[in-house]
C-alpha cells in the first residue's frame, strides 16, 4: 500500500512537471512524455508509448488526459490514472485561472489593443495549419472526404448542431465500414 | 439551471464527444460558449493565442477560463471536471481491453467518420474566424478601402508561409504578430 501511495505521489509530481512544460498541448505532448516517463522513469517502452498514443485518438477527451489517466492506470490502478490526471490538469488550472483574474484590466491598454489586433491574424495562420495537418492524418478514401466536406457545410452554411454532426459522422463511417467488409473490401 | 451544473453538463459533452484532442475541440468550444453568451468570437480567438502561449492542453485552458469567467473558481473547478471526467472513465473502462478494442470492426469505422468530420469541422471554424477579423464590421466591399484590412492580411499571410514552410514555433507565431500589430498601431497606420 505504501508502496502503491508512493507511486502515486511520483506520477502525480512526473505529469505535473509534463503538464507545466508542454506548450500548445496534444501531440507537442508526446515527445515530452516520451523523455520523462519512457526515457527517465522507464515506466513504458517505446512500443507502449505508441500505443498511448493511438489510445489517446480512439478515445474521447484531449490527448493530455488521455496520456495520462492510460498511463497512471498502467502503473497504480484507478488511484494512479486519478492521480497522473490530476497532476497534468494542475498547471494549466492554475495558470489560467490567475491570467482569468487579470485578464479583463489589461485588455483596455492600447498596446493589448494593437498587439491582438495582430494576434488574431495569425491565429488563423495556427488554425489553418490545423486543419491541414489534421487533413493529413485523416482516412484518404471517398466516404472520409464527403463526411468532411458534409460536416464543413452543415456548420459553415445552415448552423448544424455540433454534437449532431459528429455523431452523423460516427454513424456514417461505422455503417460505410461494414458496408465494405461485407462486400469484402477495405475502406 | 444552476450555473455551476451547466458549465459541468456543457465540457462534459465536450471531454465525451471530441476526439483527437487539442484543436479538434474548437468547433465544439465555438458553439458552446456562442450558444451561451459565454464568449464572443473575437474572445475566443484570443484565448486560442493566450492558450498557445501558456503551459498545458489547450481544452483543460479553455474549459478553467470559460469557468472562472462566468461562475469563479469554483465554475473553472466544475467546467474542468466535466471535461476531464468522460475520457477519465472511458480510458479506466477499456484499458485492460485495448487491443480488441482497438481491432473491433465498430470502432475502426467510428473513428473513419470521427477523423473525417473534425477537418470539415475546423475548417467551418477556420471560416467563422476569417470572417470575424476581416470582416468583423459584417461582410461588405468598404473594408477594402481600410489599412486594417491589409495589415491583418499580411500578418495572415507571412504567419502562415513561416507555419507551413519555415515550421516556426505558435509561440514566436503569436509573438511576432503581436509586435506587428503594435508596430503598425503606434505608426498610426491601423486604427484599433
Amino acid at each position: 500500500m505504501k508502496q502503491k501511495l508512493k507511486l502515486c505521489l511520483q506520477l502525480f509530481l512526473t505529469f505535473m512537471k509534463i503538464g507545466a512544460v508542454t506548450f500548445g498541448g496534444g501531440y507537442a505532448m508526446i515527445p515530452i512524455i516520451e523523455n520523462e516517463i519512457s526515457v527517465k522513469k522507464g515506466w513504458i517502452d517505446g512500443e507502449e508509448l505508441l500505443e498511448v498514443v493511438a489510445i489517446s485518438e480512439t478515445t474521447p477527451g484531449p490527448i493530455a488526459i488521455c496520456a495520462a489517466a492510460f498511463i497512471g492506470y498502467k502503473k497504480a490502478g484507478v488511484l494512479g490514472a486519478f492521480a497522473a490526471t490530476l497532476g497534468v490538469v494542475t498547471p494549466s488550472f492554475a495558470i489560467i485561472y490567475l491570467i482569468s483574474l487579470f485578464l479583463r484590466k489589461f485588455e483596455d491598454l492600447q498596446i493589448i489593443k494593437y498587439a491582438f489586433f495582430g494576434i488574431r491574424a495569425g491565429v488563423l495562420a495556427l488554425l489553418i495549419k490545423a486543419v491541414i495537418s489534421m487533413f493529413k492524418k485523416s482516412p484518404k478514401n471517398i466516404v472520409a472526404w464527403l463526411i468532411m466536406a458534409a460536416s464543413f457545410a452543415a456548420v459553415a452554411f445552415f448552423s448544424a448542431n455540433v454534437i449532431i454532426v459528429i455523431l452523423s459522422a460516427a454513424v456514417i463511417g461505422l455503417a460505410a465500414t461494414l458496408i465494405a467488409r461485407k462486400a469484402g473490401k477495405e475502406l | 439551471m444552476n450555473i455551476y451544473l451547466l458549465l459541468f453538463l456543457e465540457f462534459f459533452k465536450m471531454g465525451a464527444l471530441t476526439f483527437g484532442g487539442g484543436y479538434a475541440m474548437i468547433p465544439f468550444i465555438e458553439e458552446t460558449v456562442l450558444s451561451h453568451e459565454w464568449m464572443t468570437t473575437r474572445e475566443l480567438v484570443d484565448f486560442i493565442a493566450i492558450s498557445e502561449s501558456t503551459p498545458g492542453a489547450f481544452a483543460v485552458n479553455i474549459s478553467t477560463y470559460v469557468g472562472s469567467e462566468v461562475g469563479g473558481i469554483l465554475g473553472a473547478l466544475c467546467a474542468t471536471a466535466g471535461l476531464v471526467l468522460p475520457p477519465f472513465i472511458v480510458i479506466i473502462l477499456i484499458a485492460k481491453i485495448y487491443d480488441r478494442f482497438k481491432r473491433s470492426a465498430i470502432v475502426q469505422g467510428a473513428m473513419l467518420g470521427l477523423k473525417s468530420t473534425v477537418v470539415g469541422l475546423i475548417g467551418a471554424t477556420v471560416l467563422s474566424v476569417g470572417i470575424e477579423i476581416f470582416f468583423s464590421e459584417g461582410i461588405n466591399f468598404d473594408v477594402l478601402k481600410t489599412a486594417n484590412f491589409y495589415v491583418s492580411l499580411g500578418i495572415f499571410a507571412v504567419s502562415l508561409f513561416l507555419l507551413l514552410y519555415k515550421k516556426l514555433n505558435p509561440i514566436l507565431i503569436i509573438a511576432l504578430s503581436a509586435a506587428a500589430g503594435i508596430a503598425f498601431g503606434y505608426t498610426g497606420i491601423i486604427k484599433v
